[in-house]
């Protein structure tokens, strides 16, 4: 596997993975806006990761459902911060906010790669990554807004930041803290990150649960 | 034989599958056309990566192009090429017809939430600016969802993109 492809599959498969914890809200939400909003962001994060697997598979000589669904679980390489199960509110908004805040460095670099298919593949995800975004940092506005709030984010915050700063290669990882840290009001601590190519158990479950459609009836066509 | 005038004409009678209001010559998806003899080659640039209408935009391209007796060869770029100003003023007035409010322009530099709160969004039925964001998501990825307060409709606001 060349690096390109190497890159191509740890940005699909964090959108993938992202995109199916996102979509777990679909239904349960607090907040019918927050229903519509995650499941729409969810549905935005799976069609980056086609686009992504879809390149890949052109080079592997495969198919982007086949690098999405058929892999052996160790074999994906998304960063563990996406495979958490994080079915609580400040938890998953904290995830939403690092998360966003790192890919956002990470698709600056790809914009202006030297290879075109990625980077304009980057230009056309960074449009509608704005809009996650934009909902990512107003619902830090409105938790910093009151005490409770402020500490609920705090502590969520602080759980995740390992597996945040393991988002981010190590050329890119400080400029993601340094703007993590010129937008929260509490201090993050210099942490070992929690980097891609180790797994939680979660994924081995997401895994089971997403792909037993698809092994119900191996090589049929939806 | 087959002109691109033939097959621009064909390709703005697709509906689009989700808002068939507008086509999708109006919608600015279909980028280039060019004709070789009897194959056809089409540049389309899609609007949201995660719209499922895309495979059915494509596919009736296809169907479209094989009733003009040619074939086609769609061509998918995946690159910022697509933007809602690509949206024409005739499919941005149908837009606001059917309800739903145009995207504002792209500035110089990004949309910003700032602007979305902004009460500059015009209600698509009564024309007031008196409106706010109510949801930055909707029913499919291209909408937001807005407040009209002078005539308290709900409606569908298109992203700038």
């Amino acid at each position: 596997m060349n690096e390109r492809v190497r890159l191509l599959l740890e940005i699909a498969d964090d959108e993938l993975i992202l995109g199916w914890r996102d979509s777990e809200w679909t239904g349960i939400a607090p907040y019918l806006e927050e229903d519509v909003a995650f499941s729409s962001i969810s549905q935005n994060e799976i069609g980056h990761a086609r686009a992504l697997y879809e390149l890949a598979a052109a080079e592997l000589g495969t198919t982007a459902d086949a690098l999405a669904l058929d892999r052996a679980p160790e074999d994906y390489r998304c960063a563990p911060l996406v495979e958490l199960r994080r079915l609580e509110w400040a938890r998953t908004i904290a995830r939403h906010w690092l998360y966003e805040t790192a890919d956002a460095v990470r698709l600056e670099a790809l914009k202006s790669s030297s290879d075109p298919e990625l980077a304009g593949l980057a230009a056309k995800i960074d449009r509608e990554e704005l809009y996650h975004r934009m909902h990512a940092e107003m619902w830090i506005d409105r938790l910093l807004a009151a005490e409770e709030g402020r500490a609920k984010l705090e502590e969520a915050v602080l759980e995740l930041w390992p597996y945040a700063l393991g988002v981010l290669d190590d050329e890119l990882r400080p400029v993601f803290a340094e703007r993590a840290r010129a937008r929260l009001p509490f201090p993050l601590p210099d942490v070992e990150p929690v980097t891609r190519g180790q797994h939680t158990a979660e994924l081995a479950e997401l895994l089971e649960e997403m792909t037993s459609v698809r092994r119900s009836a191996p090589g049929a066509e939806w | 034989m087959v002109t691109a005038d033939a097959v621009w004409a064909a390709l703005g009678e697709i509906p689009d599958p989700e808002i068939p209001v507008i086509s999708l010559v109006e919608l600015g998806v279909v980028k280039d056309v060019s004709v070789d003899g009897d194959r056809v080659r089409v540049e389309f640039t899609p609007t949201f990566l995660g719209c499922p209408a895309l495979e059915r935009m494509r596919g009736e391209m296809e169907t479209a192009i094989a009733a003009l007796g040619a074939e086609a060869e769609i061509e998918v770029v995946m690159d910022d090429s697509w933007s809602t100003d690509r949206i024409t003023p005739e499919g941005r007035e149908k837009l606001r017809a059917a309800g739903f409010a145009p995207p504002p322009p792209r500035e110089a530099g990004e949309p910003a939430l700032v602007q979305l709160q902004s009460a500059t969004h015009r209600c698509p039925y009564c024309d007031s600016a008196e409106t706010r964001l109510e949801n930055i998501f909707g029913p499919t990825p291209c909408r937001s969802l807005r407040y009209c307060t002078s005539c308290r409709q709900p409606f569908e606001q298109f992203k700038t993109i």
